[in-house]
């Protein structure tokens, strides 16, 4: 309805309103508020990545549900709009200017795809649109540019990389080889990239035995798991997922690979339920971030307990990582919209006031707080621990899990993350904290 | 290079141990390719959403057994009926409502039907399926491990890995041979395929051998993927992975032709084996390597024939 109206104003008074959107520029305009809340997200929802892409789709729907059910965001109905990103950046881009220019979004969701941010965050610049990086974890997209209008409400690649190597050197420091099979793409190439350079620092002299950088998608590594055998390195790091991890960690476990080398496997836990017991005791395991369903000590207890129930009450299975990064998106639109509101003194924000209200914003989820620093990265802790079993639940959890905290491993702000790395030095490992009690 | 093969010699035995089961399960899914375009003369690029059918219903059927408490060697008879009901029931239904409309047609429609066919099969997998992994592996722990010596050390191979799948490749490619130049049926599928207009002249019934060839090329891709379903996750996309690679298969061996499949699987299993031990960054591009390597010397693919243009 509103955008029938805008469009026949827009033909009726052709020339004014042209020239006074072509002057005025869009993040100027005063804004009235809408009669609901439009949200554009770009997730996968086909294609290998779906296994994260559709999850985190029902965490959305699910989310967006409770949220409309208490009454919207300043009391007005969220609707989102998801977009599969699965056909490509091009096919992306169309898509990011159709939900900003036709469907009349007031902010965006992207993406999971480290290339489709890359793609994205470009875009929020020029059509001046708030843009929540919700889940891709590359590093250069504030470290190789600046964007007013994006803001990443989770870690990324750098803290997700380090905070498992500093584990292992806790854990395990006296290992003195290591093979790398991680997936033939951005993030299996820059992963050992951030990994190396810490490593060649923090414990020198570590003999790499193999790096191997299978197809992403391959269906089959057996040929890899006789290699790894054959080699016997001490720790074996992956940082693949979904079906290739899956792939992956079965045949090793078929061929006791997990008996002779310690795996780290930063990005493991959406795989942990499929894989039950066939996942070994005893490696080091993480979750791009610090919300375990098993966190020993959350912020929030309740609000933990009760977005695990109500996702496994809807979809009968554990919300993995993808639903609690979609979360915190979440969680972030409302406290930003909340502040822009109190700022504008009860007023609806323009597209401006939004992305001042991200900048610097700090909300809660249901195991901390995150704050956005000044380039629009959030800091998010990180959990890492090793994979055991319990009673309570069907597949391998962690134990021992150590808290880092996100300050720590993160990328100063206006350095490059490979440099930093390189710049550490064995003293850093003094800084690890103790395991988390419980 | 003597010296290199004596001090790699133990890599090389377990690259091609390796490759062997990596050959096996490459030739089972391009030889019902390779059939169906031998006597259709269609390019069926839905034929990597029969074996990803074919993996999903051969792990859900196990699963079903699995639950029902029936015992692990029963998973082999899910890989089975998995490959059979796709064979039975979706190759009759896709060559008679779809297919036999387009014979005859130009490549590019076949290809666009298939292409359609093969998204539309994507989306039921989801529907079906979900996007989570599955995954179910009781046939390949049933059998265990086998140990392989290496210099003081061993090396455990699961004996899926290095007998069921090779073995089972061997009897389809001998059984397939046989099938095909010792029987009438089989005969007659080779008629059609050299000449289709002289063998529906002397009075075979043309459209009963397109329906029965490519039901039995599905049985094929299904069987392929209940194969290498306990081995790995099934995740959406991996029918594309694996089309993908067949056509580099059946391009190499030369349309229509069994033992040039058989020949390029070994190839290229062998290629991606010993690719891995030894320059890993080839490992992807090895089957290609191999197509480009062979079509420049044969266009026809290593086993086809030049065939005369018929105006």
């Amino acid at each position: 309805m509103t955008e029938a109206v805008t469009r026949r104003a827009a033909m009726l008074g052709a020339g004014a309103t042209a020239g006074s959107l072509l002057f005025a520029g869009s993040g100027a305009k005063a804004q009235g508020k809408p009669s609901e809340l439009r949200v554009g997200i770009t997730t996968f929802l086909s294609g290998s990545a779906s296994v994260f892409g559709v999850p985190a789709k029902q965490a959305a729907e699910l989310l967006f549900e409770e949220v409309n059910k208490a009454g919207g965001i300043g009391g007005v109905p969220l609707r989102p709009i998801f977009v599969d990103e699965a056909p490509g950046t091009d096919h992306l881009v169309g898509e990011f200017r159709r939900l900003v220019q036709n469907e009349g979004v007031q902010l965006i969701f992207a993406s999971i795809s480290s290339g489709s941010c890359l793609a994205c965050t470009p875009l929020s610049d020029e059509m001046k649109k708030t843009t929540v990086l919700w889940d891709c974890g590359t590093q250069r997209i504030f470290e190789e540019g600046q964007h007013p209008y994006a803001f990443r409400t989770q870690g990324y690649g750098t803290p997700e990389v380090l905070a498992p190597l500093l584990y292992l050197l806790k854990h395990k420091p006296d290992f003195r080889t290591l093979a790398v099979i991680n997936q033939d793409y951005a993030w299996g190439r820059d992963s050992w990239e951030l990994w190396k350079s810490a490593m060649d620092v923090l414990k020198p002299g570590v003999r790499v035995v193999a790096e191997m950088f299978p197809r992403f998608g391959a269906t089959d590594y057996s040929t890899e798991v006789t290699r790894l055998l054959a080699a016997r390195p001490d720790v074996i790091l992956s940082t693949s997922w979904g079906g290739d991890l899956v792939t992956l960690l079965r045949q090793s476990a078929e061929r006791r690979l997990f008996d002779r080398s310690t795996f780290v496997l930063p990005v493991c836990e959406p795989s942990l339920p499929i894989l039950g017991r066939t996942m070994a005791a005893g490696h080091i395991i993480g979750t791009r971030g610090d919300h375990w369903n098993n966190h020993p000590s959350p912020k929030d207890p309740a609000r933990l307990k009760r977005f695990v129930d109500a996702y496994r009450a809807k979809y009968n299975e554990y919300p993995i990582y993808p639903c609690h990064h979609m979360a915190q998106a979440i969680s972030a639109t409302q406290a930003a919209y909340a502040k822009a509101i109190a700022a504008k003194g009860g007023g609806w924000p323009n597209d401006a006031e939004l992305a001042a209200a991200f900048r610097g914003l700090t909300f809660d989820t249901p195991t901390s707080s995150i704050t956005l620093r000044e380039d629009g990265q959030g800091l998010e802790d990180q959990i890492v621990g090793i994979s055991s079993f319990n009673t309570q639940y069907p597949f391998a959890v962690p134990k021992d899990m150590i808290l880092f905290p996100a300050a720590m491993v993160s990328t100063p702000v206006g350095r490059k993350s490979v440099d930093w790395l390189k710049s550490l030095t064995p003293d850093f490992l003094s800084q690890i904290p103790a395991p988390i009690a419980g | 290079m003597g010296t290199w093969f004596a001090e790699n010699s133990l890599l090389l035995g377990l690259a091609l141990l390796d490759g062997l089961a990596n050959a096996a399960l490459v030739f089972m899914v391009a030889v019902g390719l390779n059939l169906v375009f031998g006597v259709l003369r269609i390019v069926n690029v839905a034929h990597g959403s029969l074996f990803a059918i074919g993996a999903y219903t051969a792990a859900s059927i196990g699963l079903f057994f699995a639950a029902r408490g029936l015992p692990p060697w029963m998973g082999y008879v899910a890989l089975v009926l998995a490959a059979v009901a796709i064979g039975a029931v979706l190759g009759p239904l896709i060559e008679r409502l779809l297919l036999r409309r387009i014979y005859g047609h130009e490549d590019v429609l076949q290809l666009l039907v298939t292409f359609a066919l093969f998204m539309i099969l994507e989306d039921v997998q989801k529907l079906v399926w979900g996007v989570q992994p599955v995954s179910q592996d009781a046939p390949l722990r049933f059998l265990g491990t086998v140990d392989i010596p290496f210099g003081e050390d061993v090396i455990p191979f699961t004996a899926y890995q290095l007998f069921v799948l090779p073995g089972i490749a061997l009897v389809t490619l001998l059984g397939l041979a046989w099938f095909l130049r010792r029987t009438l049926t089989g005969r007659v599928i080779v008629a059609v395929t050299t000449d289709k207009e002289a063998a529906t002249a002397m009075g075979i019934d043309a459209a009963r051998i397109t329906l029965l060839t490519f039901s039995f090329g599905a049985g094929l891709a299904a069987l392929g993927g209940a194969l290498a379903s306990p081995t790995l996750a099934l995740v959406p996309g991996i029918g594309a992975q694996t089309i993908v690679l067949s056509f580099a298969v059946v391009a190499t061996a030369g349309l229509g032709q069994i033992e040039g499949a058989a020949l390029t699987a070994l190839l290229i299993g062998l290629g991606r084996s010993i690719a891995v031990y030894f320059a890993p960054e080839f490992e992807v591009v090895v089957p290609y390597l191999i197509m480009v390597a062979v079509l420049l010397v044969r266009p026809q693919g290593l086993f086809g024939v030049i065939e005369t243009r018929r105006v």
